[in-house]
């Protein structure tokens, strides 16, 4: 199953094995990591999931697509960045395994 | 009237004919009386039309993913002011005020935008030590062993005091941001000052002169942390100033939303907690499940009733084929209640596992962007509370206003053992 890590705002580290088909959001809510909030369920319609994706993993996870309904709630989100994603929205896979993920200050 | 609500609800919601059920009907909320009608339209007709109810024709959506679905198709379901707006009343179009939560993308976003900084995750947690300071003033003001008026002591004063400080407004004329928002969300039909929409302009221009001269005071210096500062300084509203009705506009949102939402939680739950004992015994025994206990009062109290969208084209609901021009009502109070998405939804139940899977804020790009102030201001008044009264007592059940929009408390007598 593949692993993936999400880090905290504080640095503290998770490991998760994450089984293919769910979605990077599912693995931190499933195993009670703190710092992702979705509070819609993965409808992408609130930004509270948000996560920085590691910069060796952007090639494989993508960004969102201009004009898409993740980048349109991710522009109302608290601190984005470049490497910004709604953690809803990235479908784990047997090539994402090793994902490395951090989460921001706050969800809103 | 359609909603005869002085028979037993109970009885009265399952016997009228379908056709006839108007949920719009403002007592159904102020007689707390509104659950069984939205339980036999959740059941028998879960997208419901309404000809010619009491607030026009209309339809409502009852259903938690029925709501989600209007709510993140921004480009169907608008929220132009000029096509209706957000709430279910068609006011007269000169009467139309837009602000970013009555705007569609794109002009929504950029108005947003310029205000949201302000509930950042760093500017929360400098705002929380002000907040817990008022709060526990508040809470150790109070009298002890006498009836006292809830709303009035705790819920008014600490949200206008956080509204006073979010507008960097003079904290000694506060009571007035009461005033105003109490009469920009006002029924014309309730019997209050605001009787006509010719007088609530007439009392929002007061409003509207004051935040003008806040305005140009705070345009003549640098930009600061507050949110008429932001706007006279924010690339997409910089000249707002000019376009008074929708500086009016956007003036009774952020007043509206930075307060009268999180008045009516801070009553609705401590009324949850009075009729639910056990429930504060859970959360004096272990302290930790505050941070789950408000969003399950945002949830149980729903602050808001409803939000209203206009169809801009066809389009279908769960199978219902709506029209272009159709004005849809999501009802956040039913929503809220919906036995598909929320285990036990008639329970207030404060250790929920996803207690934030709640309708209250809404969600999609209208969704409240105090959201995590509101439930920042919630969870230190609740643990402020906690530590020093063991029991609340509700003398009289709490009044409630006229209104199918704003679920507002105006009276909630306790009394707090010596």
């Amino acid at each position: 199953m593949p692993t993936v890590t999400y880090i905290e705002y504080d640095g503290t580290e998770h490991r998760i094995e994450v089984p293919v088909g769910k979605t990077v959001m599912q693995g931190a809510v499933d195993n009670n990591v703190p710092g992702i909030d979705a509070d819609c369920g993965g409808e992408c319609a609130c930004a509270t999931c948000h996560v920085y994706v590691d910069a060796a993993w952007l090639d494989k996870t993508g960004l969102p697509a201009p004009g898409s309904q993740e980048a349109s709630m991710l522009s109302f989100a608290a601190v984005t960045q470049p490497d910004s994603r709604l953690s809803c929205q990235i479908t784990v896979t047997p090539d994402l395994d090793g994902l490395v993920v951090r989460m921001p200050e706050g969800q809103h | 009237m359609n909603a005869p609500v002085h028979v037993d609800p109970d009885t009265d919601a399952h016997r009228i004919p379908l056709d006839q059920i108007d949920v719009s009907d403002p007592r159904l909320y102020q007689q707390d009386v509104y659950f069984p009608y939205f339980e036999r339209l959740r059941r028998e007709d879960p997208v419901h039309y309404r000809k010619d109810g009491m607030y026009g024709s209309f339809w409502s959506v009852t259903k938690f993913k029925d709501i989600m679905h209007v709510e993140t198709h921004p480009e169907i379901y608008s929220s132009d002011a000029k096509l209706g707006g957000i709430t279910i009343t068609d006011r007269p179009m000169q009467y139309r005020r837009s602000s970013f939560i009555s705007m569609d993308p794109p002009r929504h976003d950029e108005q947003r935008k310029v205000v949201s900084p302000i509930v950042a995750p760093a500017n929360l947690n400098n705002m929380s030590s002000i907040i817990r300071e008022r709060t526990c003033k508040v809470l150790d003001g109070l009298p002890r062993n006498e009836t006292f008026d809830w709303v009035e002591h705790v819920s008014i004063e600490l949200t206008t005091l956080m509204l006073s400080t979010l507008f960097d407004f003079p904290i000694e004329d506060r009571s007035k941001l009461t005033f105003w928002s109490d009469c920009a969300t006002a029924d014309v039909n309730a019997g209050g000052i605001v009787n006509s929409e010719e007088k609530r302009l007439e009392i929002l221009s007061e409003a509207l002169q004051a935040f003008t001269g806040l305005w140009h005071e705070r345009a003549a210096r640098p930009g600061g942390y507050d949110l008429i500062s932001m706007l006279a300084h924010g690339e997409a509203t910089r000249n707002l100033v000019n376009d008074p009705m929708e500086y009016l506009g956007n003036l009774t949102l952020l007043i509206v939303g930075g307060n009268d939402t999180t008045r009516n939680s801070m009553s609705g739950g401590l009324a949850a907690l009075c009729k639910n004992p056990a429930e504060y015994q859970k959360l004096r025994d272990n302290p930790a499940l505050v941070t789950s206990m408000v969003p399950e009062i945002i949830r149980w109290v729903s602050p808001i009733i409803h939000m209203r969208r206009t169809a801009k084209a066809d389009a279908e609901i769960a199978g219902k084929q709506i029209r272009a021009g159709d004005k849809v009502v999501m009802w956040y109070v039913s929503g809220n209640r919906d036995e598909d998405s929320i285990d036990r939804p008639n329970e207030f139940i404060i250790d929920r596992a996803r207690p934030r899977h709640h309708l209250s804020f809404g969600f999609g790009v209208h969704r409240c962007v105090g959201n995590r102030l509101a439930e920042l201001q919630l969870t230190i008044l609740w643990e402020e509370v906690m530590k020093r009264f063991p029991r609340i007592e509700l003398m009289d059940e709490p009044k409630r206003i006229y209104s199918n929009f704003i679920h507002g408390i105006s009276e909630m007598k306790v009394r707090i053992p010596a």
